[in-house]
């Protein structure tokens, strides 16, 4: 389990980085926090020519929190995002996925928006992306251009980023102030892939035992094979938060489409996501 | 006043090495060996046509690409199978580097060598092996049909077959007022070591010399291996096992193929080669156990006691049979843990696939006997309407019908007789400690909160501590620092603590002063090694016997030293002193001194010595007759038959009603290893046991498909629990001495593993309210029971069509 040769690139600027990447296209790979990528060069699943190692770019490892967004650079550890008290107190929901990220010594190498890039719709911060609206900033030899979140993903591990191009950051749009959140998986040891995850967004008018359901949208992990949205208005709607949810389950089973693996039957994990979610509405607002 | 140690929860002398970084494992050594890779079969069965490494030898780096037809001598001959039986109809075993069939994705087909391991995957990558496909067979189910063969000569698949009965189980099962068939099932898992196989092969031209380091169970195997398929002579083989980063029995297998090839190729190219494996290569190319299918039908009365117990299982065996039947003879023989079956018939056959072989994993076959005996106990249970532990109880060989014999034949051809145990002190402190009797009235609260929760129960008998023998060596320097040798090999089980409490203790030194050493050959050539849970048992009551010789020793010079009878004499904190009269005194070290008649004054010791050595007889020799120079002993302990442990282990399980998730609440043990040497070592045993045992109850399989790929061939897809899935384990003992040897000690080191696949059925089981049978069980596999059950119900509901 040693990687075939490979040329390791380490710039210091962007312009550098993209520069490199411009230079090795196809043959390239960018190289974040390697929690994916290393192991998949380990057991020569790929074997990229080179690596552009983007860990000693100044100016990427940065959160920035402004009034609408949370935004989060390419070098940015899950950890530090994790662990970061203004992006959780905008944003809850980011620190609520984090925390079914893989574990400790994963988070701490890993990147949030490597992870995004990796596009694995097992991973849980591709649907946070979703969920909040999130805007991807990529850059290119042809400059920057950003892209909705809903438009980033076009398949299993892949994405509309160009070979030469870097997903720079990633802004989370922030919710308003009526919106609770909560994330909810289940995997079969705790911090692996999900069997289903489900990160929920629910817009709630009214305080205490009085308030009333507007509106919900949940965003799947590991039971889609990319990252989708599930809007649950029309069946929560009106309802009270000590609701029972009915109307859920059929929603969500119809919108999903997971895949049986060893670990779990496609069934199984349909019932299962529908049991999240309807745990996870309950979750979000008491 | 010395503290006695024996008995004492002493800190392990090893861990502070270990644990800050400082342990020397395989891959540690040998930096400027050759490194090594292989070409592996990327089928399961399959004839090799050709083998193109034209390729390969071109790369810079590369030293030698070796295939089967460079083997010469006994090394290309196949591998040898190490424990024949009367039982095994059809034995086979695969050659080091795979001649022209293949039977397992993994079986290593070329060995490249290189300057480092990069390199030798690069070399590996370019070479080109072209097969002829066969189909493969995978599961027990697809070879128990014989359709295809795994073996051309081995009818059925049939690799071994064996039959023992106890009594006459025809008659009483027909005359037993109540019988129940169950068919059970019990899936593949790992032992899967931290750390891989790994082999390192030193070649000395000049003086024509194998040093070999291997991390393996048994050095003294090893060597013998070598020695065999290397022609060369014992004298000029020795084997070292360095830090071993466990072994959990895959490491007891000998030799393993890279085991005769580095050292084949070491002295070939006549540089250090050293192989480590990674793991992939474990998962495919080392070895599997638990895999069986079993039927059991069972007879008994009204009151739940047995009358006849009829048991037929199929093991799998993988690709060949190196190991020979070890693995299905416990499982025939542990079966019947603490009962009395009154009239037991066993037969198995062991059955070849097209998947890596099976070899001993802790329990050994134990695990799958156990699971098979406590379900049927259950099934009793539910079947009489009776409480579990009253079946078992009505059951239990009791204390005074120790020692007790099974009249079958065990693992090491001696007989299954229990030497010591008291099953219904076991069983009354295991009720109290989970609350057996308050279940019923907190499980009514659980449901009446929408919650399901369950009780489950699991009882075993352990034969630890099999022969034939291991030997201690215990030597006195002359700075009093002692050390003691015993060849069996450690694998961080604590033998450096627990051997120096022994020896400490039988001395009068302190343990500071004791050091041990394990598994290597120069220091103790004849050795077995470390499995069955013998460590303790076997190298405990050795280096305690050698320790007697050396005190012995000892106090018969001191005695002639201080002019007093030895029986007058005491040793304490390494100093010999007249009982009464502590001022007459002489330290261990000046009698290690005089122990030798070569006495140069290289320090304070042998100075002080002087003043004792008095006048000399000159008409005898320095040495006499009968003795030797030097204050050390060596002696061997082997018992006549195994010493059997105990225990009983009782879970509380809650599984969720709609997501079927499985949560393990509470997870109760009680063990009875004999005398403990060192309780926390003993309690650390039973966690780590418990720990992989709830791997093989809820997580661990080997997922093969139809083609014989093992799909999960990573740590990311074979679920080892984390320590947030292992339950906290509540722990309480009892210490039911061995009669068979001078310490009183049982085995402890397999215990924890052996109900726990049992205990979890038990408790999903009765969570559920209908019976498991089929393990390990994850959530998506419980909610398809459930569904399924769901599913027979109603139509079972709707009215039945005429016939």
């Amino acid at each position: 389990m040693k990687p075939a040769p490979f040329v390791h690139h380490s710039p210091h600027t962007l312009d550098e980085a993209v520069e490199t990447l411009r230079e090795v296209g196809h043959d390239g790979k960018v190289l974040a926090g390697g929690q994916s990528l290393i192991p998949v060069l380990n057991m020569r699943l790929a074997q990229p020519a080179h690596l552009v190692d983007i860990n000693r770019v100044a100016g990427l490892d940065t959160i920035t929190v402004t009034d609408h967004f949370v935004r989060v650079g390419a070098t940015v550890r899950h950890a530090a995002l994790q662990r970061h008290d203004d992006a959780y107190a905008v944003l809850p929901v980011l620190r609520q996925a984090l925390n079914n990220v893989a574990h400790p010594a994963i988070r701490n190498r890993g990147t949030t928006v490597g992870s995004i890039a990796h596009a694995d719709a097992a991973g849980e911060m591709p649907s946070i992306a979703v969920l909040t609206n999130a805007v991807m900033e990529v850059i290119g030899p042809k400059g920057r251009r950003e892209v909705a979140a809903g438009d980033f993903f076009e398949g299993p591990l892949q994405t509309v980023l160009e070979a030469d191009e870097l997903l720079e950051a990633v802004r989370f749009a922030r919710f308003g102030p009526s919106t609770r959140t909560a994330f909810l998986e289940s995997a079969r040891r705790h911090g692996d892939y999900a069997l289903a995850g489900v990160g929920v967004a629910v817009d709630v008018e009214g305080e205490g035992s009085d308030a009333v359901v507007r509106g919900a949208r949940a965003a799947y992990v590991s039971v889609t094979d990319i990252p989708v949205v599930i809007d649950l208005t029309e069946v929560v709607a009106g309802q009270r938060i000590s609701s029972s949810w009915d109307g859920v389950d059929e929603l969500v089973q119809a919108g999903i489409a997971p895949e049986a693996d060893i670990h779990a039957s496609s069934d199984y994990r349909r019932v299962l996501a529908a049991e999240l979610t309807r745990r996870a509405l309950t979750g979000a607002v008491s | 006043m010395s503290t006695r140690q024996f008995g004492q929860p002493v800190q392990r002398k090893e861990d502070p090495r270990l644990v800050t970084g400082n342990g020397r494992y395989l891959d540690d050594l040998g930096q400027d060996a050759y490194e090594v890779a292989f070409v592996r079969s990327p089928h399961a069965h399959a004839r090799i046509t050709d083998i193109d490494v034209d390729e390969a030898v071109e790369i810079d780096g590369v030293v030698a690409v070796f295939t089967h037809e460079d083997l010469d001598g006994p090394a290309a001959d196949r591998l040898p199978l190490l424990i024949p039986h009367p039982s095994i109809e059809a034995g086979r075993t695969g050659y080091p580097l795979a001649k022209d069939e293949i039977n397992h994705v993994g079986e290593a087909i070329v060995m490249v060598v290189a300057r480092d391991r990069y390199l030798a995957e690069d070399a590996a990558q370019r070479i080109v092996v072209t097969y002829e496909l066969l189909p493969p067979v995978v599961g027990i189910a697809k070879s128990r049909d014989g359709e295809l063969l795994v073996h051309d000569d081995a009818p059925g698949n049939v690799a071994a077959h064996l039959l023992q009965e106890v009594g006459n189980v025809e008659p009483a099962m027909a005359a037993a007022p109540h019988t129940l068939t169950l068919d059970l099932e019990i899936e593949r898992s790992a032992c899967m070591p931290m750390e891989g196989k790994g082999v390192l092969a030193h070649w000395d031209s000049d003086e024509q010399r194998m040093r070999i380091h291997s991390s393996t169970q048994t050095t003294t195997g090893v060597r013998a291996a070598v020695a065999a398929k290397l022609a060369l002579p014992l004298a000029q083989v020795e084997c070292i096992a360095p830090d071993v980063g466990g072994g959990f029995g895959v490491k007891i297998m000998h030799p393993w193929p890279e085991e005769v090839l580095i050292p084949w190729a070491s002295r070939r190219l006549n540089h250090d080669v050293k192989w480590t494996e990674d793991r992939r290569e474990h998962f495919t190319s080392s070895a599997h156990e638990r895999g069986q299918l079993q039927t059991v039908t069972v007879g008994f009365d009204d009151d739940g006691r047995l009358l006849a117990l009829d048991v037929k299982f199929w093991h799998d065996n993988g690709a060949y049979l190196p190991y020979g039947v070890i693995v299905p003879i416990i499982t025939a023989t542990q079966l019947l843990g603490p009962y009395k079956p009154q009239n037991y018939r066993v037969e198995f056959w062991s059955m070849y696939t097209n998947t890596v072989l099976v070899t001993p994993y802790r329990g050994a076959g134990r695990p799958q006997g156990c699971y098979a005996m406590e379900r049927t106990m259950d099934a009793i249970a539910a079947e009489l309407g009776l409480d579990r532990t009253e079946v078992r109880s009505r059951n239990f060989i009791q204390p005074e019908e120790m020692p007790y014999d099974q009249g079958l034949l065990f693992q090491d051809g001696r007989p299954l007789k229990y030497d010591s145990g008291d099953f219904p002190a076991s069983l009354a402190k295991l009720k109290a400690l989970v609350g057996w009797d308050d279940f019923p009235a907190y499980k009514k609260e659980a449901e009446a909160q929408g919650r399901k929760v369950g009780l489950g129960i699991g009882c075993y008998v352990e034969g630890t501590g099999v022969g034939p023998y291991e030997g201690g060596h215990v030597h006195v320097e002359t700075s009093g620092r002692v050390n003691v040798a015993t060849g069996l090999t450690t694998q961080g089980q604590g033998h450096q603590t627990i051997l120096a409490q022994i020896v400490a203790d039988e001395l009068g030194v302190s343990i500071d002063d004791v050091h041990v050493t394990t598994g290597d050959t120069r220091r103790m050539p004849y050795a077995v090694g470390t499995f069955a849970s013998r460590g303790a048992v076997m190298s405990g009551n050795a280096v305690a016997l050698a320790a007697r010789a050396v005190r012995a020793k000892a106090l018969r010079i001191a005695a002639d030293a201080l002019e007093v009878s030895e029986d007058d004499l005491q040793i304490e904190d390494g100093t010999i002193s007249v009982k009464g009269a502590p001022h007459a005194s002489i330290a261990l070290s000046t009698v290690a001194v005089m122990s030798n008649p070569l006495r140069y004054a290289f320090d304070e010791s042998a100075k002080a010595a002087t003043q004792f050595a008095g006048t000399y007889d000159p008409d005898k020799p320095p040495i006499a007759d009968d003795d030797e120079p030097g204050l050390e002993g060596k002696d061997f302990y082997s018992p006549t038959q195994a010493t059997f442990a105990n225990g009983m282990h009782a879970a509380i399980v809650e599984t969720d009603p709609v997501t079927a998730e499985i949560k393990i609440l509470r997870y109760c043990v009680v063990h009875d290893c004999g005398t403990v040497v060192n309780p926390m070592i003993v309690e650390g045993q039973v966690h780590g046991g418990v720990a992989q045992g709830v791997g093989g109850a809820l997580y661990e399989r080997m997922a093969y498909d139809e083609s014989g790929q093992l799909l999960n061939a990573s740590f990311m897809d074979f679920l080892i629990p984390y320590a947030s899935e292992v339950p906290h384990i509540e722990t309480d003992h009892l210490e039911t001495p061995s009669p068979l040897n001078p310490l009183g000690i049982k085995g402890a080191g397999e215990a924890g593993t052996i109900p726990v696949t049992a205990t979890i059925a038990s408790a999903i089981s009765d969570a559920e309210g209908f019976a498991i049978r089929s393990m390990p069980i994850s959530p998506d596999e419980l909610w398809d029971l459930r569904r399924q059950r769901a599913l027979a119900a109603t139509s079972s509901s709707t009215p039945e069509e005429p016939a």
